[in-house]
């Protein structure tokens, strides 16, 4: 009988590496996410000075999945909770976590706001194309056609407007000089990584940074593992993938 | 730290809302998060003028959802800070105020009442009673002090801090435009001159100690996945909200010993029902107040004896009975008789209380 061979699985030191398994659906893009952040966290050692905050909806899941002080807040509301905490705590590197609905729907005013204000702060906008947590409705993102609960034959631009393109929206009222904005996607964890480097490392600089990340839903899209990336192809070439805005000087 | 501004008694001519800034600096408040709706902007408008001598901060929000979470992320920072707002400000805020009662977070707001619903008017009104009280979707694990004057602004303001990062619940100084808009005298003094100290504030979030070596990380939630998970929770804060209850409950009574109409009001209302106590009394009237600090928790023992000495309860409000259903429920049981002046978004004068009273005197209450 061949020997089993055991090896602690390798998470990065800012995972929470109490809560052991992925804790999202079987597919999701959130634990590739989380841990890309993690890594870049660990990479600029700074996890002693992050706060993260997570929205509800999937993102919620993460409220213990970091080892970081973290905060749980309600829907759309995760970036005035990480404002408000690091325009009283000068010295913490603020992230706020969450999904297409609260990023884009229900929490956009805030996104517009802090992004005109250049908040010292990293906003992290996972973007699947629907509401995952409530089952799978319409987003701001949902792609044209994109079945979903409350478009069952398909998203109609004609009546619901064409999707919301969120990294062209930011760079496009942040201020380029203090401003990293990218569109980046779970298919490549290493440029996923390297981003939220950038990113992060902008925020440690004092500047605003906003990372998009295409993600995967392979339960409420109902697709196999070869159609779920197919999708995300599909994504990946109607939500372009690159860096809007890099501050000059950013390494 | 921030800089104290009033460091011995000092009596000023100050509107309300100048009051509240002023109150707040002495108490040592750190940050205020803010949006604009009146009659509560000169509370900001003070704060910011004051804020190169104070070293304090400020964000003026995108609206009062902002404002309500980012006083909230301030103070998981172990700020002390606060917001205030009015009228459809405080309802938007209440997504905040509830989170601040799921997580048990210090959270103080200044609620300049402005009429109701919605728009309506711009100065003046009781409306906000309840939802100041019970708003959210929750069970109102508030403490609301109803102030009557500058005076009160000025105290209660300050002690508001104290309460919320005594008991963690949040609290609120509940007023109106009149009280926000008027000018008073009033006497500002360093809390210290009182013997009150001022509860030092915790830092939830990034606090002392290195994660992985002193300390976990912190992970606080605002969700849960079960229901009884969430009634274990809900019922520890009802266990704390009823001793914290005993504690906090503050009321007032105004020759209330032998009257024989009791009025009961709250905020500015009250101030109007001590004119009309006085005269009443001159014609002979045997009429008192019992006036609600607190109407939320209600002092409800000396509530209900200075209920069963009278002989006709007089609820008055600038509202459509806000308090007084708040009241009647607690009155259960007792067979007093009451009579009301409500007058929606309108002020209540001693000469209304005075007429009011004297047609109970000749025809009395039955309900």
């Amino acid at each position: 009988m061949a020997e089993v061979l055991t090896l602690p699985p390798k998470l990065p030191k800012s995972q929470n590496a109490e809560v052991g398994a992925s804790k999202f659906c079987p597919g999701c893009g959130h634990g590739i996410t989380l841990k890309a952040l993690a890594n870049a966290i660990d990479e600029l050692d700074i996890q002693q000075k992050t706060v993260f905050g997570c929205d509800i909806g999937c993102s919620l899941l993460s409220w213990n999945y970091m080892d970081l002080d973290t905060v749980q807040t309600h829907h759309g509301r995760t970036t005035p909770v990480i404002y408000g905490f690091t325009r009283a705590n000068k010295d913490a590197i603020g992230i706020a976590y969450m999904g297409d609905g609260g990023g884009l729907a229900i929490g956009s005013q805030h996104l517009v706001n802090a992004t005109v204000r250049g908040e010292r702060m990293l906003i992290v906008v996972v973007n699947n194309t629907n509401y995952g947590m409530t089952g799978g409705q319409m987003s701001p993102t949902t792609m044209p056609g994109q079945k979903t609960e409350t478009t069952p034959y398909g998203r109609d631009c004609s009546v619901t407007g064409k999707p919301a393109k969120a990294a062209e929206m930011v760079a496009a009222i942040a201020d380029p000089a203090k401003s990293f904005v990218a569109r980046s996607t779970v298919s490549n964890v290493r440029k996923l990584q390297s981003t939220f480097k950038k990113a992060l490392k902008n925020v440690e600089n004092g500047g605003f940074s906003f990372v998009e990340v295409l993600s995967i839903c392979p339960l409420n899209w109902r697709t196999n593992n070869v159609d779920t990336f197919g999708r995300l192809a599909q994504m990946e070439e109607f939500f372009e993938v690159k860096e809007f805005l890099v501050p000059e000087g950013l390494v | 730290m921030v800089n104290k501004l009033i460091k011995e008694d000092t009596k000023m001519f100050l509107t309300g809302n100048e009051v509240l800034a002023y109150a707040a600096n002495a108490a040592e408040a750190e940050f205020m998060y803010g949006y604009p709706i009146t009659p509560q902007n000169e509370i900001m408008h003070t704060w910011c003028k004051l804020l190169p001598k104070t070293e304090a901060g400020f964000l003026q929000t995108e609206d009062e959802i902002s404002a309500g979470f980012s006083t909230l992320g301030g103070i998981l920072a172990g700020k002390r800070a606060f917001t205030a707002t009015a009228g459809p400000g405080n309802v938007i805020m209440q997504d905040a105020q509830s989170m601040a009662e799921m997580m048990r977070i210090p959270f103080v707001c200044a609620v300049m009442q402005r009429g109701g619903p919605s728009t309506a008017t711009v100065i003046y009104a009781q409306q906000e009673t309840r939802l100041t009280c019970y708003g959210g979707n929750g069970e109102g694990f508030r403490i609301v002090y109803s102030t009557a004057g500058h005076q009160d602004l000025y105290d209660y303001m300050i002690k508001a801090f104290n309460t919320a990062w005594t008991y963690r619940f949040p609290t609120y100084v509940l007023a109106d435009g009149y009280q926000g808009k008027m000018r008073e005298p009033v006497m500002l003094y360093d809390p210290a001159s009182r013997g009150i100290k001022m509860v030092p504030t915790t830092t939830a979030l990034l606090g002392e100690g290195k994660i992985g070596i002193d300390r976990k990380s912190v992970h606080m939630r605002n969700t849960y996945n079960m229901e009884e998970e969430l009634m274990e929770v809900l019922d520890s804060y009802q266990k704390d909200y009823d001793k914290m209850a005993e504690e906090v409950a503050e009321y007032e009574e105004y020759k209330a010993e032998d009257a024989e109409i009791l009025i009961i009001a709250h905020g500015i209302v009250a101030r109007s029902a001590r004119t009309a106590v006085d005269e009443l009394r001159e014609k002979g009237i045997k009429a008192g107040l019992f006036r609600p600090i607190t109407i939320r928790p209600l002092a409800v023992k000396p509530l209900r004896a200075a209920v069963s000495r009278a002989k006709q309860i007089l609820f008055t409000e600038s509202a459509n009975g806000q308090l007084a259903q708040m009241v009647l429920e607690k009155l259960y049981g007792l067979t007093t008789p009451y009579s009301t002046l409500f007058k929606m978004g309108v002020g209540v004068t001693g000469d209304d209380l005075v007429e009011k009273v004297e047609s109970m005197v000749k025809s009395p209450a039955v309900v």
